[in-house]
C-alpha cells in the first residue's frame, strides 16, 4: 500500500514509541501514579503543534478554519499550561515533605 | 531553518522521553515535568517561526495564534494555579478533554479543507486521499471521545453528574461504535460521495455520544483509572495529528502517552486489584453491591468528642486513617494540629496511608504534604497493617472502601480482593463520617457495624476542631 511506503519512517517511529513508553514507566511507585498521569496529560498538549499549523495557514477568508483553529489554539494552550502547571503543583508537594525524611 | 526546525522537535522528542523517566522517580520527579515543559516550549515557538508547508510558505495569521496562545496560557494558569488540592483529579480530566477536542477540531478543519480544497495540509493529500481520510477520521473519533468522555468524568467528579445505569447500555454502546465503523467505511469507499460532509458529521456526533455513554456508568471511584484510560486515548488522537502533518514531535509525543498512558491505566487498576474489563463494564455499584446493602443493616454504636479527646489522650499509639472526607473538608492542617498536640501529649501518632485512599492513588501524600505533616509519619498499607495490632485507637477520617472488612471477608462483594487497611486489629475503632451513607464505591460497609467501632458523626474539619479544644482543656 503507497500509504504505508511514504510513511514507513513515521511507522517505525510509532513501534519504537510504543515500547519505550512502556519501558519508561513500568516501575513507576503508586505514590506517583497521578503526577505522572498529570505529566503525560500535558505532553499529549503537543496536539497544539497541528492547531498551530491549523491557524496558520487558514486563508483569511475561510472562517471555518479561522473560528475552529483559534478555538484549537486555545484548547491545547489550556491543555499544555494547565496540565505542566497542575503537576509541578502536585510534585511541588512531594518536594516539601523530603527534608522531614 | 528546516533544519533548525527538525532539530526543535528532536529536542522535544528527547524531553518528553527523559521527562517521563524522571516523572517515574520521587526524586527527579519535577525535573523531568519542567524539563518536558521546555521541550514542548521549544516545539510550539519552533513550529510558529520555523514551520514551512510543501509551496515554502511560512504560517500566517500570527495575530490569531498569539491570541489564542495567551488566552490559553492565562486561563490555564489561573485554573491550574486556583484548584484546590482535592479537585486534582478533575482539573487532571478537564485539560485531557481540552486536548481531545483540539485534536477534534483540528480534524474538521482538515476535513473541511480536503473537501473543499482551500489548502491542504499534506502536499499529497489529495492523490493520498483514503490514507489521509483515515488518519483524519480516526483523529476525529478518538479525539471526540477523549473530549465528551473526559468531561462527564470531570462532572463525575465533582459532583454534578450521578452514575446511570441504561438497561442495556452495553449493547447500545456496540451499536454505537458499528455505526461509527460502518460510516467511516462508506467514507472512505466513497469519498467523493455527495453525502460525504453527513457521514462525517455524523461520525462525529455518534463518537460523542459514544464518549458520554462509555464514561456515565462507570462508579466514581474507578475515575481516576478512566481518566488515565481517556489520557492515553488522547495521546494516540495526537499521534494522528503527527502523521496528517508528517510531524514527528507530535507523533512521539502523542504515542508515547498512549502507550505510558495504557500501562499506568493497568498499573492502577492492579493497585486497586481489579481488572481493566470489570473496570469498564462498570461492575462497581451496581448489581453486586444492592444485595449487599440489604443484608447489613445493623446497630452502630456513637461516640462523642469529648469521649474521644479523653480516649485518644491516653492512647499509646493513634492511627489515623484519612479518605477522601478529609480532602472534602479540607481538613489536612486541622488534622496535622491534632497530631501535634496528641505528640505533646507522649501519643504516638501515625496515618496508615492506603495506596487508593482519596480520588487517585497517592493523593492523601500530596495532601498531607501541603499541610507539612512529616515524611516519616506516612506509613503505606502493608507496616501500618503491621504496626495496627500495638495501636489503641484507629482514627478513620473520611475514608470508607479502604478499610471495608468486605474485602477481606465476603467473596460476594465488588471490593473483594482488594488489600485494606487492618484497623480492627486496634483495640478502638472510631469512624468519623457525616452520616451512615455508604462511600463512594456504593456498598455498605460493615466494618461500622462491628462492636469495636464507634461512630463520630460530623464534618471531619469540625469534629477535628472540638476535638483540639477538648484536649487542650484536659
Amino acid at each position: 500500500m503507497q500509504f504505508i511506503q511514504q510513511h514507513y519512517d513515521l511507522i517505525t517511529i510509532v513501534v519504537l514509541s510504543i515500547f519505550l513508553g512502556i519501558e519508561v514507566i513500568s516501575h513507576v511507585p503508586s505514590v506517583l501514579h497521578t503526577p505522572l498521569m498529570s505529566g503525560a496529560n500535558a505532553i499529549h498538549g503537543v496536539v497544539i503543534i497541528g492547531a498551530i499549523i491549523v491557524m496558520g495557514q487558514a486563508q483569511s477568508d475561510n472562517y471555518l478554519a479561522l473560528i475552529l483553529g483559534f478555538l484549537a489554539v486555545i484548547l491545547g494552550t489550556l491543555n499544555v499550561v494547565g496540565g505542566f502547571v497542575v503537576t509541578d503543583r502536585m510534585l511541588e508537594m512531594f518536594k516539601k515533605k523530603k527534608p522531614g525524611k | 531553518m528546516e533544519t533548525i526546525l527538525l532539530i526543535a522537535y528532536l529536542i522535544g522528542s528527547i524531553t518528553f522521553i527523559i521527562g517521563l523517566k524522571r516523572l517515574s522517580h520521587p526524586e527527579t520527579a519535577r525535573a523531568g515535568n519542567l524539563l518536558a515543559a521546555f521541550g514542548m516550549g521549544v516545539a510550539i515557538f519552533a513550529t510558529i517561526f520555523l514551520y514551512r508547508d510543501a509551496q515554502g510558505a511560512a504560517l500566517g495569521n500570527y495575530s490569531w495564534i498569539f491570541a489564542g496562545l495567551a488566552v490559553g496560557t492565562i486561563v490555564g494558569t489561573l485554573m491550574a494555579k486556583r484548584v484546590q488540592m482535592t479537585a486534582m483529579p478533575e482539573m487532571v480530566s478537564l485539560f485531557n478533554g481540552m486536548g481531545g477536542a483540539c485534536a477534534m477540531l483540528i480534524s474538521i478543519v482538515e476535513f473541511d479543507h480536503l473537501f473543499h480544497g482551500a489548502t491542504s495540509a499534506s502536499a499529497g493529500a489529495a492523490t493520498a486521499g483514503a490514507g489521509i481520510l483515515l488518519i483524519i477520521l480516526l483523529g476525529l473519533i478518538i479525539g471526540t471521545v477523549s473530549f465528551s468522555g473526559s468531561m462527564i468524568a470531570w462532572g463525575k467528579l465533582n459532583g454534578s453528574i450521578r452514575d446511570k445505569h441504561f438497561p442495556g447500555g452495553q449493547y447500545f454502546n456496540f451499536a454505537l461504535i458499528g455505526s461509527v465503523i460502518v460510516l467511516s467505511v462508506l467514507l472512505l469507499v466513497q469519498p467523493s460521495s455527495a453525502n460525504a460532509s453527513i457521514y462525517f458529521y455524523s461520525i462525529l456526533v455518534l463518537s460523542a455520544m459514544y464518549g458520554v455513554m462509555f464514561v456515565m456508568p462507570i462508579g466514581g471511584a474507578d475515575m481516576p483509572v478512566v481518566i488515565s484510560l481517556l489520557n492515553s486515548f488522547t495521546g494516540v488522537a495526537a499521534a494522528f495529528g503527527g502523521f496528517l502533518y508528517d510531524n514527528p514531535v507530535m507523533l512521539t509525543g502523542g504515542i508515547l502517552v498512549g502507550s505510558a498512558g495504557t500501562i499506568l491505566t493497568l498499573l492502577m487498576c492492579k493497585a486497586m486489584n481489579r481488572s481493566l474489563k470489570n473496570v469498564l463494564i462498570g461492575a462497581f455499584g451496581s448489581t453486586a453491591n444492592k444485595a449487599e446493602g440489604e443484608k447489613s443493616q445493623g446497630q452502630h454504636k456513637e461516640i462523642g468528642v469529648t469521649d474521644t479527646a479523653v480516649l485518644m489522650a491516653y492512647s499509646q499509639r493513634v492511627y489515623i486513617i484519612p479518605g477522601y472526607g478529609l480532602a472534602v473538608a479540607q481538613a489536612q492542617h486541622t488534622c496535622h494540629e491534632l497530631e501535634k498536640i496528641l505528640e505533646e501529649k507522649g501519643v504516638e501518632v501515625r496515618y496508615g496511608i492506603h495506596p487508593v485512599a482519596g480520588r487517585m492513588p497517592g493523593h492523601m501524600n500530596v495532601l498531607l504534604a501541603e499541610a507539612d505533616v512529616p515524611y516519616d509519619k506516612l506509613v503505606e498499607m502493608e507496616d501500618a497493617n503491621q504496626e495496627l495490632p500495638n495501636t489503641t485507637v484507629a482514627l478513620i477520617l473520611g475514608a470508607n472502601d479502604v478499610v471495608n472488612p468486605a474485602a477481606k471477608e465476603d467473596p460476594s462483594s465488588p471490593i473483594y480482593g482488594m488489600p485494606i487497611l487492618e484497623v480492627e486489629a486496634a483495640d478502638h475503632v472510631i469512624v468519623n463520617k457525616r452520616s451512615m451513607k455508604p462511600g463512594y464505591a456504593g456498598i455498605e460497609n460493615d466494618l461500622f457495624f462491628r462492636p469495636k467501632t464507634s461512630m463520630l458523626f460530623g464534618d471531619a474539619k469540625k469534629v477535628l476542631q472540638d476535638l483540639i479544644t477538648e484536649l487542650k482543656a484536659l
